[in-house]
């Protein structure tokens, strides 16, 4: 028996006396993410892909998504497919390009051609195969267990029995909503994939994501920077809550000083920008009624979809998700999400938004990759300095956007998964 | 200044690397003020993503960094201070650069391209980014000022370098 087989559970909790701890073993242990893999990764809801990404039939991409290779199509008819990207015939790979537009595809190995949806058309050498073999479905490429989509974010389950993709996600399928919602057409990815990795537990990333207390001292630097360009800021004061979502969903709903291309104005935009938003807000005003649409436009959120979907509406809207490779190394993936409708000054404007703060050449991403670096390397001594803390907010009736409640709403949730232990 | 016949006549690629050298070195030395002052009033910065076409705009597309004049003197800025956390204590880098071609000359303007390998470290950890740079140079007092420069990545994505809080 090894110490983790031995441990049953990784959290310290005592509410009265307001302590919430969490062992560092979580994050260097491999045995954890053995056990991660095996009732998290592959018995949740994982985000694969945005319907927008495949907008015409032969459309497909590659993606890694749970530790397996996924070939996300749009077939002939229309209808999205997750396929696992494996030959029926002898395992390798079928499609070997990260994107594209197909009308079918072949297996290089021994040139096994299979139709959009992964059925086989075609094989060399058929004759020497069984009458029936084509109608076989063990002959196809297979689909993944469980596929199914809310507002064109299509997510994948490797587990057949799991409750309905709408059940799993609850209250946050009204936050999806509300993001969804800025745009009258539908959303959007906009092209370009950010791609990078981190020397770093993937639930520092998580922890990381909904984090409303590290801004001021990690973005030191992109708040001195929003204060130097003219006109940056908006006379708004960060303010807002948290809400833990159920399990392990959780979202921050606030507000904050930079501009959002839907919609809050900033100086540096002009008058060009001051009419365009304008006419955006004005719109969801007509659509949604005054408090809804000041809600989608001058509200926040950061959304933390269990175990490993971000959507963040901010200076603009980012999804992003993110897999363990090792218990110190994760690797990321981030789109840009924006309203399919938008104009060509809006766009400009959000993607340069995006820039500023997200992403790897952000002013603000690469100093959260060093410092969730920085805890992995804190956590060598974790046989030692054994627990972090979070508990910040503990007990508050209304927990604001900078305390930990929904840090604590994922670590619930992660251990009842890990040690079956009732949250 | 001169005319563009004339800087197609006297413009020699040695002339390019000698500039590109003295770029190099100056982002190693972490000279960047300095750096900075390469740079035209109205130049961009760009580092696209990996999986966009190489001509491809910041205005419709997602990049890693898209800096006009002014935001990459704030990047600079930042670089500077104790607080950029990603680079403090500054990593310590080397610029390759070679492959060095003009590609061609627009009105006064120069198009060169380059091949190069940055390396980083940091914390006992090495980092390699290897690409192309494209310019757009324009001769100035014998030597050159830069209106763009667009570093594009051959790596799939950043992994494992996980970042480019380098200047590349």
């Amino acid at each position: 028996m090894n110490a983790f087989q031995r441990m049953n559970t990784a959290l310290m909790v005592d509410e009265s006396k307001k302590i919430f701890k969490v062992s560092r073993r979580a994050f260097v242990d491999p045995d954890i993410l053995e056990a991660e893999r095996a009732q998290i990764f592959d018995k949740c809801w994982l985000y694969l892909g945005h319907s927008s990404e495949l907008a015409k039939p032969g459309d497909f991409v590659t993606r890694s998504v749970g530790g397996r290779n996924i070939l996300f199509a749009r077939d002939g008819k229309g209808n999205l497919k997750a396929m696992l990207n494996t030959c029926p015939h002898r395992g390798a790979q079928v499609c070997r390009e990260k994107h594209g537009s197909a009308k079918s595809f072949q297996c290089f190995y021994h040139g096994w051609v299979f139709g959009l949806d992964g059925t086989l058309r075609s094989q060399p050498g058929e004759s020497s195969y069984a009458a029936d073999f084509k109608e076989r479905s063990t002959s196809n490429m297979q689909q993944v267990a469980r596929f199914e989509s809310y507002r064109d974010l299509n997510f994948i389950c490797f587990d057949k029995g799991v409750e309905s993709l709408s059940d799993y996600l609850g209250p946050v399928k009204e936050y999806l909503d509300v993001i969804c919602d800025q745009a009258e057409m539908g959303m959007t990815i906009v092209g370009g994939t950010q791609e990078y990795s981190m020397r770093a537990n993937w639930k520092l990333l998580t922890e990381n994501s909904i984090d409303g207390y590290h801004a001021l001292t990690t973005h030191a630097t992109y708040l001195d920077y929003l204060k130097s360009a003219t006109g940056a800021l908006a006379q708004v004061a960060f303010e807002g809550s948290a809400r833990d979502l159920g399990k392990g969903h959780a979202v921050l709903e606030y507000k904050a000083p930079w501009g959002r291309p839907v919609a809050q104005w900033i100086p540096s935009w002009g008058e060009e920008g001051k009419r365009e938003l304008t006419r955006l807000y004005d719109g969801l005003v007509k659509r949604f009624g005054k408090e809804r649409a000041d809600r989608i436009a001058t509200f926040n959120r950061n959304l933390f979809i269990f175990p490993n979907l971000v959507i963040n509406d901010i200076m603009a809207v980012t999804v992003r998700t993110y897999y363990p490779a090792a218990p110190d190394f994760m690797n990321i993936s981030a789109w840009a999400l924006a309203p399919k409708e938008e104009t060509e000054w809006a766009r400009k404007y959000r993607l340069f938004n995006f820039l500023e703060f997200l992403g790897p050449g952000g002013f603000a991403t690469p100093d959260d990759v060093e410092a969730l670096e920085q805890c992995q390397r804190g956590f060598r001594n974790s046989a030692e300095a054994q627990w972090n803390d979070i508990s910040k907010g503990m007990g508050k009736e209304n927990p604001s956007y900078d305390d930990e409640l929904q840090m604590r709403a994922f670590w619930s949730n992660w251990n009842e998964h890990i040690f079956r232990v009732p949250a | 200044m001169s005319d563009g016949v004339t800087a197609m006549q006297t413009i020699a690629r040695t002339d390019v690397e000698d500039f590109l050298f003295a770029e190099a070195e100056l982002l190693d030395e972490w000279r960047l003020p300095e750096w900075l002052e390469l740079f035209t009033d109205d130049a961009i910065y760009y580092v696209p993503a990996t999986d966009l076409a190489v001509d491809a705009s910041p205005d419709n597309n997602l990049f890693y960094v898209a800096d006009d004049r002014f935001r990459l003197s704030e990047r600079v800025k930042r670089l500077m201070k104790r607080t950029a956390h990603a680079e403090f204590p500054h990593s310590r880098t080397r610029h390759l650069v070679c492959n060095v071609r003009i590609r061609k000359h627009i009105g006064d303007d120069i198009e060169v391209s380059s091949a190069f390998i940055t390396y980083r470290t940091k914390d006992g950890v090495t980092d390699t980014y290897f690409g192309s740079n494209r310019y757009r140079l324009l001769p100035c007092n014998g030597t050159f000022r830069i209106k763009e420069k667009r570093c594009l990545l051959d790596s799939e994505g950043l992994r494992t370098q996980g970042r480019v809080s380098i200047i590349l």
